[in-house]
């Protein structure tokens, strides 16, 4: 049996998902994935006592996404799949965490999120990895860091300064966000705000993939108007972001006018989000049926001359930092990953992109207003601090332009369009190409039309290993550069 | 070399001069003015439409504490009875305070919310030094935080920073809505703060459990047995928010 072949944003009828054995399932991911297609998810239902697990993979030079699920009924346990697909790593432990069934030979089985403050006995304990030999010493830092930052934590293996290995155990932001969504299922307007805390850096991105995947499974289509605004605003989140990186990693070198500057430019595109809609971080925007704000002529010119002060600024200041022997030396070979490394593991976003590896999702699997404009993918090899860096610089003067456009061929038209209530019994994916890479969110719909089921997914969950990967090596005070390099987020992943 | 004259000169000076009567931006929602006249009859449309039951009708009240500010009430109300006005300074000493009835102006809210207390000015009003703990924050609140030291806020100038350790600090300062899983850390970082020592709540999450009001997965009881010092709505709160709170909070003469 072959499975079914869907487009993001497109719902189809959780009977059309061809059903398998587990073996088979097992087999043809496992031959899909080493065919050179994506895992996006890989997730459990719980059905009438039964537990279904879907995989999703996907095919990005050909837009296409693939489903299959198996059902466990009375069966515990299945073959592990990580030794053959290294990038299931975290989706087996999670399904095995939500749904109690074990992947056999799964080679780093620990919780993911539960049990791991060590509190409550009925739960698995937490055990690190830990290397012994003369003068090897571990150290542990968290789930408190130094900065304000959320909490994780982080635990070294070294010799001497040097990092042989480095575990991350996340969790501690754990607020049961997609409990939340199916216990609330009937109260729409509260489950718009709840996806805006999934990540409260990634506002825009995630508001806008669950407002999506609500319309998909509405089978309505919102106006261009709310389209291009939803997407100026989302370009301008990644903007922002990408120039308070570009600060604190000036910062973790010590280059003190990188810091200012870039951070005095942020203030600037976080205050035009909140010219659009009232709040810094572009909360209440998206609404399913299309956005609560509208942009005026007026406010069209303010966003324009901003953001192409703050392009011209950031030129200048990128000129400055690019060229400075002392951040290149830290920057330059510090904390590679790979090509190779970042395609076994699933990385997405521009971490991966700076690694060579071509994923975007804004050309991929275009949603909104992507789908009238190509979106150039811009890759750099050498997968170091610097090509991080310096993608984020790129990917800025990317993002002007879009707004630009947009804001040139700007349309006619409502911002909102009233809603009608979900089609039951159906499953959506909705995939967006946030600043830190693919958000992935899948609603299931029940036989009352409402969600039963919510898989979110932050790209921090596929990246957090390859900072683990990244510092191998390296000196342990190279860590928080490494770390900042990638800006994961740690409730994203917690969910 | 010249590059980089090129961009300090470009840079300038950044810091918001002025941090007490400091402009923002007129579409900012902050304190709402509510005036029950304009009520409907009968309706309850902004009750039903909250996503954090901030508002409660009959009588018409909004609780700062639990609000996340997102306008839907302004929106859904047919006669126009909630208006979110761009006044920031919402922190509060005291919990009731952040329930804004009918009638309330900005003006008698500022007056009362903040008791300046003797022995806070004393102690922490030349320096304060906080320790931040995220418990279960979504990055929200964390980054307007860490944007108070930022050059257009620049909260060191005042005697106010962030420090690393517990032990350098003078309070903490608690974000998110307390997840179990960083219960107990938030407990050791505030046990290992000395004494005397201050608790700020900041963002709608760490007040009320925000949007999380209702999950399992939080472990809440740090708050029954812990007092909080100042309350910070918002979602996230502004950093004008954050500093003039503090400011008004320690006593501090600017």
């Amino acid at each position: 049996m072959s499975w079914i072949e869907i487009k993001n944003l497109q719902s189809v009828l959780l009977n059309d998902i061809p059903r398998l054995k587990v073996e088979d399932l097992r087999d043809q991911l496992i031959e899909k994935i080493k065919s050179g297609k994506r895992l996006v998810q890989f997730f459990g239902d719980a059905e009438n006592g039964d537990v279904v697990l879907y995989a999703i993979a996907a095919d990005d030079n050909a837009s296409k996404l693939f489903i299959a699920s198996t059902k466990f009924t009375s069966q515990k346990e299945f073959q592990s799949i990580t030794p053959e697909i290294p990038s299931a790593h975290l989706f087996e432990r999670e399904f095995f965490e939500q749904y109690k069934i074990k992947p056999e030979g799964h080679p780093w089985l620990k919780p993911l999120r539960k049990g791991i403050a060590g509190i409550d006995s009925s739960e698995i304990p937490y055990e690190f990895f830990s290397m012994k030999g003369e003068e090897v010493h571990e150290v542990g830092v968290g789930p408190i860091h130094a900065g304000i930052i959320e909490p994780g934590h982080f635990r070294f293996s070294c010799h001497g300064e040097k990092i042989y290995h480095l575990e991350i155990k996340l969790g501690f932001q754990h607020r049961g966000v997609e409990e939340l969504f199916v216990k609330n299922n009937g109260r729409p307007g509260y489950l718009q705000k709840l996806s805006e805390s999934i990540a409260g850096d990634t506002v825009i991105g995630h508001a806008g993939t669950f407002a999506r995947a609500t319309e998909a499974l509405c089978n309505i289509s919102i106006s261009r108007r709310a389209k291009l605004i939803r997407t100026i605003a989302l370009e301008l989140e990644r903007i922002a972001i990408h120039l308070g990186d570009l600060s604190a990693l000036s910062n973790d070198v010590g280059y003190l006018t990188g810091n200012s500057v870039f951070g005095a430019l942020r203030t600037k595109i976080i205050n035009t989000t909140m010219a659009i809609c009232g709040n810094r971080f572009g909360r209440s925007l998206i609404i399913p049926g299309g956005v609560n704000f509208d942009i005026s002529p007026e406010l069209r010119e303010n966003i324009s001359s901003t953001i192409n002060q703050v392009n011209d600024e950031t030129a200048l200041a990128a000129e400055v930092l690019f060229s400075s022997a002392s951040v290149l030396e830290r920057f330059e070979k510090t904390g590679v990953v790979d090509k190779a490394t970042a395609l076994e593991i699933g990385m997405v976003g521009p971490s991966a992109r700076a690694s060579g590896v071509a994923v975007d999702i804004r050309s991929d699997h275009p949603f909104g207003a992507y789908e009238f404009f190509p979106v150039h993918k811009l890759t750099l090899n050498s997968g170091d601090v610097f090509a991080r860096s310096y993608i984020r610089f790129i990917e800025i003067q990317q993002s002007v332009k879009i707004i630009n456009d947009q804001l040139e061929n700007f349309t006619e038209g409502d911002v909102y369009k009233a809603i009608s209530p979900l089609e039951p019994n159906r499953l959506v994916v909705s995939l967006a190409e946030g600043w830190r890479g693919e958000l992935a969110h899948v609603i299931l719909t029940g036989n009352d039309s409402k969600i039963k089921r919510i898989k979110i997914k932050d790209p921090s969950f596929h990246n957090w290993f390859a900072v683990s990967l990244a510092v191998r090596n390296e000196g342990i005070s190279d860590f928080p550069l490494c770390n900042k390099s990638f800006n994961l987020s740690y409730s994203g992943f917690d969910l | 070399m010249l590059d980089l004259i090129k961009l300090r000169r470009q840079h300038g000076y950044q810091a918001i001069p002025d941090i007490k009567n400091a402009k923002i931006l007129s579409t900012h929602r902050g304190y709402p003015i509510i005036d029950e006249s304009k009520c409907v009859s009968g309706c309850s449309d902004c009750e039903n439409v909250c996503p954090t039951n901030a508002i409660k009708v009959n009588p018409l009240s909004i609780d700062l504490g639990k609000c996340i500010f997102c306008g839907e009430c302004e929106r859904a109300c047919p006669g126009g009875a909630i208006k979110f006005t761009n006044e920031y300074k919402l922190g509060s000493t005291g919990r009731n305070n952040l329930i804004i009835t009918s009638g309330k102006l900005f003006a008698d809210y500022e007056k009362e919310a903040i008791e300046l207390r003797k022995e806070i000015h004393k102690i922490f009003g030349h320096s304060l030094k906080l320790r931040q703990v995220s418990a279960g924050g979504c990055n929200g609140c964390e980054m307007e935080l860490a944007a108070c030291g930022n050059v257009n806020f620049d909260m060191g100038r005042f005697g106010i920073d962030f420090v690393a350790s517990p032990r350098h600090a003078d309070g903490i300062v608690i974000t998110g809505p307390i997840t179990k899983n960083m219960a107990p850390a938030l407990m050791d970082a505030y046990k290992s703060v000395n004494s005397p020592k201050i608790v700020i709540a900041v963002g709608a999450c760490t007040i009320s459990g925000g949007v999380f009001e209702e999950s399992d997965e939080l472990n809440r009881s740090f708050l029954n047995e812990i007092k909080i010092d100042l309350y910070i709505p918002g979602c996230p709160p502004h950093p004008l928010t954050f500093i003039n709170a503090i400011l008004d909070f320690i006593g501090k003469k600017i």
